[in-house]
């Protein structure tokens, strides 16, 4: 399949695992920050064939992972109203909230049903006009020109039936929430590749001249990966700190300009809460007033209330890159993806999950330290 | 939950579910994966337990008089009740076909129970039983018995049938996940995912489009011919609601073996590998219903991977794996890069991913 299988080739892959090799003298810790990223390493293993002086932490890139739980409540407490439709994309839905998750609420005779674009709710709204369609909007930047696309339509075809949850965020402060903490061992960035075809790679230069980290946008593949990688590395034993672009092929300096201009229309930069990093200044988008009127939690009168998540679940220390999911005493054990205590064990995006379904026990975080 | 302190999280923010996680049955529980597997065990086992339904195979065996008759039964509910290349009548019998052929039964008969919700077409109705009709010719089985009840509306989505059937296993064939020995090889009859892509595309909210048609068919030839080629079969399976690697997974499983796929050696099409990297599936896991996997003495397998081929519904069967120690039960994914991972079964639902 064109622009799949030269990105998953064999003898590339090999290559590039060499030219690293000979490149690197020391060892470094970089963080992918895209849970698609960690799947992808996980999935083919790719961690197991780096040298041993690479060691690959897992961001917090996951955005059902990092969606604060009264979020999820409120979807939650939204879809068991009469009359309204809560849609939102598959993964969400078993994401555990303070009592359950939407997967349950259903099973309880919610109206839950999962849709592939917000534009699909919209839809659904204009064929059900007696119904409140909610749409539950999560995700980065990558899916939040879609959402803004679905508000701007309705505003445009006055649909007076639909609404959205916009728990939409934004990947730089959480790069700068990582590299403040002063526990803070990661010294180079995968940067998420999608999130920059839209947003461009330019507010990225603050952060490398601040922090004086190298960030390489990357893709999605395993060739992606080990180039970003490579790059990474040449950066960090040059003593260099820069934004570089690997995912040519997708990201423009620019980014989309469209999509940038109807996310810039449609909604404003406000502080939220993540789930394990805590509140984070500017890290969220928002309807802005203009369209405020297709805000749920305002339309519905929720009101926000903190909910705590379990205190088990460590899911903050690997969104952070300080905890392998591995190393986390819950992992497999009372925390598995058929009963998931947070969210990384949940999504196919998930550090957590990712490394359960690769069949990493608890046991292997020992087993790795031996391999290397 | 354990352990969640709710703090601060008023009585209105409650979830209408008032038992705890696990008590209502959802969605996830019909995928075939983890969830289907506790409740079986949970529910239905100790309460129906007896040595025949325990094995959980596709068909049960029985002794009547001097004959081997297999039966079996399997509800169809599928959503749309047409999809490209069929419709829930053809799939309902080439469904049960398939669990009495890989048993190795001849099929001899089949019931089909319709339920049916008011305000269903009867030109709807006519034309699936027409295509029933088609299938069971197809096979070379007849639909012996039948069943109709009628629910009201919103009771069911437009029509669901049950299927059972009787087959006769001849003399000779033996077949059973026990008979898995180390060495044996992997076979999978062709494309893989198919169906449940095929489905997919038709399915009201993700409409796209394909040229991917399901492949439901009857296995009974295909399998008649396997068994005349020479080569030990020792098991096979038709992998339906799951995919395949849910049932490697039962019969590594079932036979306590360590069973590796080669990742690179099994056939998915474009058509339908591109939209799963769409939807963020994975083929293996997706639904065939044209297709068996087969376990068979390596010594063997040449032959009845000739035999398969020469069969239209074989012509691209190939080698997938190998069984290569006991001690497990364990099935292993081995990459294009050398790297192996576990593959498991599905914890619930394969869910559509965000980005």
């Amino acid at each position: 399949m064109k622009f799949l299988d030269e990105f998953r080739d064999a003898a590339a892959v090999r290559t590039l695992l060499e030219r690293i090799r000979a490149t690197i003298t020391r060892p470094w810790i970089i963080m992918e920050v895209c849970g698609g990223q960690t799947h992808t390493i996980v999935h083919y293993g790719l961690d197991e064939l780096l040298p041993r002086e690479v060691t690959l932490v897992h961001g917090p890139g996951c955005p059902v992972c990092v969606t604060p739980i009264e979020m999820i409540d409120f979807a939650i407490e939204l879809s068991t109203r009469q009359g309204l439709t809560l849609c939102s994309f598959g993964d969400m839905l078993r994401v555990p909230g303070s009592t359950c998750d939407l997967f349950d609420a259903r099973a309880a005779g919610a109206d839950v049903r999962v849709v592939y674009s917000p534009l699909d709710a919209l839809d659904l709204a204009r064929r059900e006009p007696m119904r409140e369609v909610v749409f539950f909007a999560v995700g980065f930047e990558t899916t939040a020109p879609t959402t803004a696309m679905a508000v701007h339509q309705a505003a445009r075809l006055k649909v007076p039936n639909f609404s959205v949850i916009v728990a939409h965020v934004r990947v730089p402060p959480a790069i700068e929430a990582i590299l403040s903490a002063d526990d803070n061992r990661v010294q180079g960035f995968l940067a998420a590749g999608h999130v920059c075809t839209v947003m461009g790679i330019d507010e990225y230069w603050p952060l490398v001249e601040r922090f004086k980290v190298p960030i390489v946008v990357t893709g999605f593949e395993p060739v992606d990966l080990l180039q970003g990688v490579e790059m990474c590395v040449a950066q960090l034993e040059q003593g260099r700190a820069e934004v570089e672009n690997q995912y040519a092929r997708s990201v423009r300096n620019a980014g989309n300009v469209t999509a940038r201009d109807l996310l810039a229309e449609v909604f404003i930069f406000v502080d939220r809460r993540w789930r394990g990093l805590d509140t984070l200044p500017k890290s969220a988008l928002s309807l802005s007033d203009r369209y405020a009127a297709y805000d749920a939690i305002r339309r519905f009168g929720l009101t926000q209330a903190r909910a705590n998540e379990p205190m088990e679940c460590r899911a903050g220390e690997v969104l952070r890159g300080l905890l392998k999911p591995t190393q986390c005493p819950a992992f497999g054990s009372s925390c598995t993806p058929d009963h998931p205590l947070g969210a990384p064990m949940v999504s196919s995006e998930g550090a957590c999950a990712a490394y359960f379904r690769a069949g990493r026990l608890a046991t292997a975080a020992a087993e790795e330290t031996e391999a290397k | 939950m354990s352990g969640s302190d709710r703090n601060g999280s008023p009585a209105s923010l409650g979830c209408p579910v008032p038992t705890r996680k696990g008590e209502v049955i959802v969605l996830g529980h019909g995928s075939g994966g983890r969830l289907t597997s506790e409740l079986v065990n949970r529910v239905f086992l100790p309460a129906l337990s007896n040595p025949l339904l325990d094995c959980l195979n596709d068909s049960a065996e029985v002794q009547v008089g001097t004959s081997r008759v297999v039966f079996t039964t399997d509800s169809f509910v599928v959503n749309p009740l047409r999809f490209p290349g069929g419709d829930i009548g053809s799939l309902a019998v080439n469904g049960t076909v398939n669990d009495l052929a890989v048993a190795g039964g001849r099929p001899i008969g089949l019931s089909a129970a319709f339920i049916l919700e008011e305000g269903l077409p009867i030109a709807e109705l006519e034309a699936i039983v027409q295509s029933m009709r088609r299938a069971a010719d197809r096979a070379g089985v007849a639909v012996i018995a039948a069943d109709t009840k009628v629910v009201e509306h919103g009771k069911a989505d437009g029509l669901f049938i049950t299927t059972s059937g009787i087959g006769v296993v001849a003399g000779g064939i033996e077949l059973g996940a026990e008979r898995i020995q180390v060495g044996d090889a992997v076979l999978v009859s062709g494309p893989i995912g198919d169906h449940g892509i095929a489905v997919m595309s038709a399915r009201e909210g993700l409409e796209f489009q394909t040229t991917t048609v399901s492949d439901s068919a009857p296995l009974n030839g295909l399998v008649s011919r396997m068994l005349e080629s020479g080569g030990a079969i020792r098991c096979m399976r038709d992998p339906t609601r799951g995919g395949v690697a849910t049932v490697i997974n039962e019969l590594a499983k079932s036979s306590g073996v360590e069973i590796v796929i080669e990742e690179t050696a099994v056939p998915v099409r474009n058509g339908v590998r591109a939209a799963c990297e769409i939807l963020g599936l994975d083929p293996l896991y997706v639904a065939c219903e044209g297709r068996l996997v087969a376990i068979v003495d390596s010594a063997g397998a040449e032959q009845v991977l000739a035999a398969m081929r020469h069969h239209p519904l074989g012509g691209s069967s190939c080698r997938i794996g190998a069984v290569i120690r006991s001690g497990g039960p364990r099935v292993l994914l081995r990459t294009a890069f050398g790297t192996t991972r576990p593959l498991d079964v599905l914890a619930g639902a394969q869910l559509p991913r965000i980005c």
